[in-house]
């Protein structure tokens, strides 16, 4: 593997959490740099760097941007998106601990190339220590006169941004964009329909963008190694460095920096240091637990960048890979990943909020050997039934790993079905009454 | 205790105000304040919330009641949070959570009978590579096991 790549968002500086410590490091300098340009030219060095996002569905980032109406009639907002709720993934955290400047020089980058007043970092409530450090970046900041009005002296420059924290308290469903924007405006983290889109009817109905904060730390990178060097990084489609977060049956689980497209099995084996106790692989979850799992075989062939994974049915998500050797019993795990769901469903649509539920109440039978044959068929059903079906993704999200799983490891969740009479052929009209008798075609 | 703020309390909670066009935008904040000072939040503390901030109560307790970290009963003065979703699961945080469980001898969301301890099987914190982790009140313990735990619990005075 090529080990020759810039590490972009979290480069090997120690302390570069420290202001005086980034500034040494050119930080606060391409901000500098690009007040130069008109935030169109701006826009379209980002959109030229085929930067996409990170946060999980992997949107071109510069495009996003230009969906922003021009002039400024109306505030406009930034959200940039910590909540980092997606089970396997840690990578954000990273950031404000160890690069909190680069994501506030990314977001001033942002703001400036959009006209935005204000953005607001939205940190999910369980990271207490992480806000403060955070918050602490920002205040720095904002003494040092990088943020809020003092900008026009710092960088003789019109334009002002101010930057907040929006501290979370608990609710996956809020990394979905507009929940997330629901929840800012003090409201139940409840999901918007869409459209109107939030680039149109955003924060307090004005023009937002919302990105995550993976994604907006890369904005600096990209202008101090120009789009045409970031190009050259990793995968052609989507390409740059990702922040790998690694757990589960692994010998060194940690956050990696790393180019797109790397080969999953030289993640596992050469910079994770393989399984752990040197066993097998079963499964590799390989974006987050929304993501359906790679087999063994495919674990074997897998580059981790979303149009490679996306061939194989899968993708990548967070880029939080969550390894599984060969004794984990996946029926147990396709069941916690449901639970996790059914207790994440916001409730607002149908589909999503009885259907997790009926998809861990499945599963908890088939973990429990009281399942017949016939509830590995339903249990696929409901999936299909609740996916495409709601007002946001958090419904997918629930069922491709359950259809994944079920899917690619049928054998193991047929082994726990309890056997029971052959059916000569299934009684489709009351198949799922419990009174229906089988119908048995005689020869006349 | 009174259900009231006081000076330097309102003072942040202007403050709070302050970042947002709305006054409503406010309330998580709020809330996590009164979280602090009251230790959870109780009707009285929804009707006093709701007062602040020009707000329906029945808005007020609806967003309590969506976001799971805040607290509507009174909890341990250390609340363990326990992770048992998948990372954590395949490194033993089952274990660990059926073993503060028999330990403190309560189960999820209750709290011991002198009020020390609580217990809440979490989701997710975001701390998969250092699998299993429990959190105390705000803090991390991450790469821990029953050993460990149970360190941690009895320095816990």
């Amino acid at each position: 593997m090529n080990m020759n790549f810039p590490k972009l968002v979290l480069p090997d500086i120690v302390d570069l959490s420290n202001i005086d410590v980034y500034i040494a490091n050119g930080g606060y300098e391409m901000y500098r740099q690009i007040i130069k340009l008109t935030p169109d030219e701006v826009t379209n060095e980002v959109k030229k760097s085929r930067l996409r996002g990170r946060g999980g569905a992997g949107f071109p980032t510069g495009l996003k941007w230009t969906f922003m109406p021009k002039g400024n009639d109306k505030p406009k907002y930034l959200a940039v998106n910590g909540d980092e709720s997606e089970p396997g993934s840690f990578k954000d955290r990273q950031i404000f601990e160890h690069n909190p400047h680069q994501l506030i020089e990314g977001i001033l980058i942002a703001g400036y190339a959009m006209g935005m007043k204000a953005a607001y970092i939205y940190i999910r409530g369980e990271y207490h220590r992480w806000v403060k450090l955070m918050q602490k970046a920002i205040d720095d900041a904002y003494s040092r006169g990088f943020i809020g009005t003092k900008m026009k002296d710092t960088f003789g420059n019109e334009y002002t941004m101010d930057i907040y924290v929006h501290k979370g308290a608990g609710a996956y469903i809020c990394g979905e964009e507009t929940s997330l924007m629901n929840s800012i405006e003090g409201w139940r983290g409840y999901p918007r329909y869409k459209p109107p889109f939030p680039a149109q009817f955003g924060l307090w109905g004005m023009p937002t963008t919302v990105n995550n904060v993976e994604t907006i730390t890369n904005v600096p990178a990209i202008f101090k190694i120009t789009a045409d060097e970031y190009l050259k990084i990793g995968a052609t489609t989507h390409p740059g460095t990702l922040l790998f977060g690694v757990s589960g049956h692994i010998n060194k689980p940690g956050v990696y920096e790393l180019p797109t497209g790397t080969p999953l099995k030289e993640i596992i084996y050469n910079v994770c240091d393989g399984v752990l106790n040197g066993k097998k692989i079963k499964a590799v979850i390989p974006g987050g637990s929304s993501m359906p799992p790679l087999t063994a075989e495919e674990v074997e062939v897998a580059l981790m960048d979303e149009d490679s994974l996306a061939k194989m049915g899968t993708h990548i998500g967070t880029g939080g890979i969550m390894v599984m050797d060969e004794d984990t019993d996946l029926v147990k795990i396709t069941k916690r990943i449901a639970h996790f769901y059914h207790h994440e469903s916001c409730g607002q649509c149908t589909p999503c909020r009885e259907g997790t539920g009926w998809m861990e109440k499945i599963l908890d039978r088939i973990l429990k050997s009281e399942a017949t044959s016939k509830d590995l068929d339903l249990l696929v059903s409901v999936a299909n039934n609740i996916e495409g079906r709601t007002i946001c993704a958090l419904g997918d999200a629930a069922a491709w790993p359950v259809r994944g799983f079920v899917t690619k490891f049928r054998d193991e969740f047929e082994k726990r079905i309890k056997p029971d009479h052959s059916f000569v052929a299934p009684n489709v009209v009351h198949g799922r009454r419990n009174t229906a008798s089988t119908l048995v075609f005689k020869e006349i | 205790m009174e259900i009231k703020f006081n000076e330097q309390e309102l003072q942040e909670i202007e403050q709070i105000k302050s970042k947002y066009p709305t006054e409503q935008s406010a309330l998580m904040g709020v809330l996590w304040i009164a979280q602090r000072k009251f230790g959870w939040i109780s009707n009285d503390v929804i009707l006093y919330i709701a007062d602040l901030l020009h707000l329906p109560p029945a808005h007020v307790e609806g967003v309590v009641k969506f976001y799971t970290m805040y607290f509507k009963k009174p909890m341990g003065k250390y609340h363990i949070q326990v992770c048992t979703n998948v990372s954590c699961m395949l490194r033993g945080g089952e274990q660990i959570f059926h073993f503060v469980k028999d330990k403190l001898k309560i189960g999820n969301m209750e709290v011991t009978p002198d009020g020390k301890f609580s217990l809440e099987e979490v989701e997710c914190m975001g701390a998969c590579g250092g699998a299993p982790m429990i959190a105390i009140n705000e803090d991390y313990y991450e790469n821990i096991n029953i050993e460990k735990v149970e360190q941690i619990l009895n320095k816990l005075d």
